[in-house]
């Protein structure tokens, strides 16, 4: 295959781009637009709004979902915020400001234009979800409260407490209702897509299988837009929902669409430490605590006093120390490595020692109790249950945990894949994060990517697509299909005698020590082996059970896991290829004196784009080059 | 901690269920509720027996996936908790539990634990929603809201659609649900100019899905892992009757 990475940025000056291309992308005529069927795969905030943007345009939608009810998308459970350029604190933020800081937060490995356009969107989706009726805090005065997270000096985060990715989804999920109510989308909840159908180059569709009876069905159109979240679960233990997997874009990688960045993987600085073995996943205490909490841990060595008789002089708030004009609010990759290094030095604090204290002491001696409760007491009661300990007497516990991946499908200014008529959208993609997401922009990447970019650049292709008619008995369909059927059947034939989670774990296990916080070449030689070994076992030795004609939760996760174990290599391989520290990427030989991350801005400039060659048969290697010509490369500091 | 369970299981719809005893061992008391269930799955898997089928996905308490009666109890004994959020340590050891699925006409059990719960979505689809379109907006501060009216907005809107209200009340009415968005969108300016024919819209559907009448018992309340307040369901009222005098 010859694959040619063409990343359609428009000409002419960054701030003009987006405009300029909107005004010169072909459209679609109306009465055309019903007649071209779009596949949106996925109904979190990025699907959700798609699908119903697109529904409004008049386009004939159809979208998809694993669980019961589109509303019950992983974006459900964002907590802190999302961004937007406003300036309505008046300290100084501006579109270029929100776009500086996106481009240098991600550590110089994302595309300046992309990163732009989100930037001059920004203020539009919380005019949207405004209008839609999302209950953002506000201030006495009745306007929009903001607050400020991680990675940035300005306060530009707007939040509904700290439901904020709920109550966003919501207003999605609402519009959406509201295209299904008039028929304009038909909805598939509990339903799986388990493969992309390509015909003579082009996206045509996409198999399905019902979740609750087990038919595996084709579903034709004229482009598909992949919205499926993210892949953190590789590591098994995640802030993210238990369903949340690779399969969607990794099938797609299998039909032809190149994989970005895939190691570029976030760990997030404030989860709740691990407790047991039996731990299913781990949970997020939002970021935005870090506004008025402070991470420390004892100077001395296995120190066991509980964290109150330890007196100031002899703990050691050591984000304060290192990144004295930023402090709490470093950005996540070096918080997270930070704690992991103190915990090294075995300074940690709580069992086994992996984790360190969150302490709110200070914060309430200086605004008194109520107001911290009103900032963050639904955060507070959800630790309280989980660990049993009240953050109001005792200091949190916190450790980092796999949290977003900024890697994701290879997509040009227009969003759409290597293959044509395929895109992706959402945390799905690679485009926007770089090497490392700044907090609170997630949620803005899903809704520009769906309100405002996709529903605009899809009309450039369907208007001038040559699309020849297909149905589901096209050869190629039967044939997706067939395999599909054979997958289930082969995962239900093994009789093995390891569940499928037992997999699962050992997978999470080896990536969180060999492509986790920080990564060696060693390392990852040793993980690609023993994945393709594990890989085996897994084929031979899994016992799914039950049948494939009903609900089979065991059967979802089994495909699920298989998908992964072809992944993790692919993510191991492109760890390794990338021999510098840039971002969440840490590897250990790439280092300043000071335990920073070196980035070889000479030889890896750039975006790794993977393409397929087989299971476990090497990937080929293609580059875009990533120009900086408004933000100059430089050491990325904090200090 | 040992426990003795009472699972109910059902193959699908149509099929007849009951309940099956299981005795477990070795639970952690930090374990979650759901993961106690994995530990039972495990083990049936490992005696080649099918695993209990359960919706969950979160296991943080938002995603409205999870629920299930527990003695009783729509997501068991602890206040404003949902079934993954609750722990084991609440419960003493060598404790007997009875899980079964919620229980109401307008929510068919699909299999074992889960239920179809499409009811709810219709509900929305039939009005709880803002008509705006994408684009063509206004400023977002260009439309105050008082402070005190945006948080019960968010109070109200805090619903997660998990459907323990419905579950937990005698007649299976789903009022709460439907008043907690009537109530959102209600109390929020850009929400007034649909605010009548919203209401009955929603109520009609609900009607239709099956679900009972509500009689004011405030189970509903007392389950909801959100703690939605039934004063929204009076608000509903007032709003539904105001609507229907109008028409
Ligand atoms: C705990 C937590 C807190 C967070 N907090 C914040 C925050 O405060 N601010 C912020 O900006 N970001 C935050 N994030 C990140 C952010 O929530 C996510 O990146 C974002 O919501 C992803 O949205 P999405 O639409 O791309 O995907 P998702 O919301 O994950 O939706 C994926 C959709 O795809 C569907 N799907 C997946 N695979 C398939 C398949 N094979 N077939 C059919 N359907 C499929 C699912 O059913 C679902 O509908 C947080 C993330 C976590 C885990
Ligand atoms: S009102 Fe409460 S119990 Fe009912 S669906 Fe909403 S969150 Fe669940
Ligand atoms: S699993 Fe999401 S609320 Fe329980």
């Amino acid at each position: 295959m010859t694959v040619e990475l063409r990343s359609r940025i428009p000409e002419g000056p960054l701030a003009a781009k987006w405009e300029r291309h909107r005004s010169e992308i072909r459209l679609v005529n109306p009465t055309n637009k019903l007649k071209h069927h779009i596949l949106v795969v996925g109904s979190g905030l990025a699907g959700a709004s798609a699908a119903a943007s697109l529904a409004e345009l008049g386009y004939d939608v159809s979208c998809f979902c694993f669980q019961d009810s589109p509303r019950r998308a992983h974006s459900i459970a964002a907590q802190g915020g999302i961004n937007a350029a406003k300036n309505y604190q008046n300290d100084g933020d501006s579109v270029f400001r929100l776009f500086y800081d996106t481009v240098k937060g991600g550590d110089f490995r994302s595309r300046e234009a992309n990163v732009y356009r989100l930037a001059e969107v920004s203020a539009r989706i919380i005019d949207q979800c405004t209008a839609q009726g999302v209950p953002f805090a506000r201030e006495y005065g009745g306007v929009l409260a903001n607050r400020s997270f991680g990675g940035v000096q300005v306060s530009r985060t707007f939040y509904a407490r700290g439901q904020t990715g709920q109550q966003l989804l919501l207003g999605a999920y609402q519009a959406l209702s509201r295209q299904i109510g008039a028929r304009n989308v038909r909805m598939y909840p509990r339903s799986e897509m388990l493969d992309l159908v390509v015909i003579d180059g082009q996206a045509r569709g996409i198999i399905v299988r019902d979740l609750v009876h087990g038919a595996v069905s084709a579903h034709t159109g004229d482009a598909v837009v992949l919205a499926t979240g993210g892949y953190s679960n590789v590591y098994y233990l995640s802030t993210n929902a238990k369903g949340c997997n690779v399969t969607a874009i990794w099938r797609a990688h299998r039909r032809g669409a190149l994989f970005a960045n895939p190691c570029f993987t976030q760990i997030h600085p404030t989860c709740i430490p691990q407790t047991g073995e039996h731990q299913s996943k781990l949970t997020l205490m939002s970021e935005s605590l870090r506004n008025d909490g402070r991470i420390w841990v004892p100077k001395k060595k296995g120190d066991t006093r509980p964290p109150n008789q330890i007196p100031e002089d002899e703990r050691d708030y050591y984000l304060e120390r290192l990144y004295p004009s930023y402090g709490n609010l470093a950005p996540r990759d070096l918080a997270s490595r930070r704690a992991k290094q103190v915990c090294d030095e075995g300074r940690g604090v709580g069992p086994g020692g992996q984790g360190v204290y969150l302490d709110f002491r200070d914060a309430i001696a200086r605004l008194g109790r109520p107001v911290i409760a009103e900032r963050y007491g639904n955060l507070f009661e959800m630790y309280e249950r989980i660990t049993a300990e009240n953050p109001f007497d005792v200091p949190m516990r916190i450790y980092p945990a796999p949290h977003y991946t900024m890697g994701g499908l290879w997509v040009d200014y227009n969003l759409m894949t290597t293959v044509d008529g395929l895109y992706a959208i959402g945390e799905a993609n690679f485009s926007d994060h770089g090497a490392n997401r700044l907090g609170a922009s997630a949620l803005m990447q899903g809704l520009a990517d769906g309100y405002f970019v996709l529903p605009n650049t899809i009309g450039d292709y369907l208007a001038q697509a040559k699309l020849a008619k297909v149905g589901p008995e096209h050869a190629a369909f039967r044939q997706a299909q067939a395999e599909v059927a054979a997958q289930v059947r082969r995962l239900l034939d093994a009789s093995g005698r390891k569940t499928v989670d037992a997999f699962h774990r050992e997978l999470g296990r080896l990536m969180w020590d060999k492509c986790g916080m920080s990564r060696s070449g060693a390392g990852l030689t040793a993980a690609i082996e023993r994945i393709g070994a594990l890989r085996e076992d897994f084929w031979r030795n899994v016992y799914v059970g039950g049948k494939g004609a009903e609900l089979n939760q065991s059967l979802e996760h089994a495909g699920r896991v298989a998908d992964f174990f072809e992944f993790a290599e692919l993510m191991c391989r492109d760890a390794l290829h990338r021999e510098e520290s840039c971002g969440c990427h840490f590897r250990e030989e790439y280092q300043t004196p000071e335990g920073e991350a070196k980035r070889d801005d000479a030889r890896f400039a750039y975006v790794a784009a993977w393409e397929f060659t087989g299971v476990g048969k090497a990937p080929v290697l293609h580059t875009e080059p990533l120009a900086f010509e408004t933000v100059h490369l430089s050491q990325r500091s904090y200090k | 901690m040992r426990l003795t369970l009472h699972v109910w299981r059902q193959a699908g719809p149509a099929l007849p269920g009951r309940f099956v005893r299981y005795d477990l061992s070795d639970v952690s008391p930090d374990m979650s509720f759901l993961e106690m269930l994995d530990v039972l799955n495990h083990q049936l898997l490992g005696r080649r027996e099918e695993p209990v089928a359960f919706d969950h996905d979160c296991r943080e308490g938002i995603c409205g996936a999870c629920g299930m009666v527990i003695n009783g109890r729509p997501h068991g004994p602890q206040r404003a908790t949902t079934t993954c959020q609750l722990h084991m340590r609440t419960f003493p050891d060598g404790a007997e539990l009875w899980i079964e699925p919620w229980r109401a006409r307008a929510f068919p059990v699909i299999k074992d634990l889960v239920v179809d719960r499409g009811a709810f979505d219709r509900i929305i689809q039939a009005g709880g929603f803002i008509s705006v379109r994408t684009g063509g907006v206004p400023e977002a501060n260009t439309v105050l809201v008082p402070k005190r009216d945006a948080d019960l907005a968010m109070d109200a809107a805090a619903c997660i659609g998990c459907g323990a209200c419905v579950a937990a009340c005698p007649n299976a009415s789903a009022m709460l649900f439907v008043a907690a968005k009537v109530a959102h969108l209600g109390l929020l300016p850009q929400g007034q100019p649909e605010r009548g024919p919203r209401v009955v819209n929603m109520v009609s559907q609900m009607d239709a899905e099956g679900f009972g009448a509500c009689t004011n018992h405030g189970e509903c309340m007392a389950a909801c892992p959100k703690e939605i307040s039934i004063d929204f369901i009076a608000q509903l009222n007032r709003d539904y009757w105001k609507a229907k005098g109008a028409a």
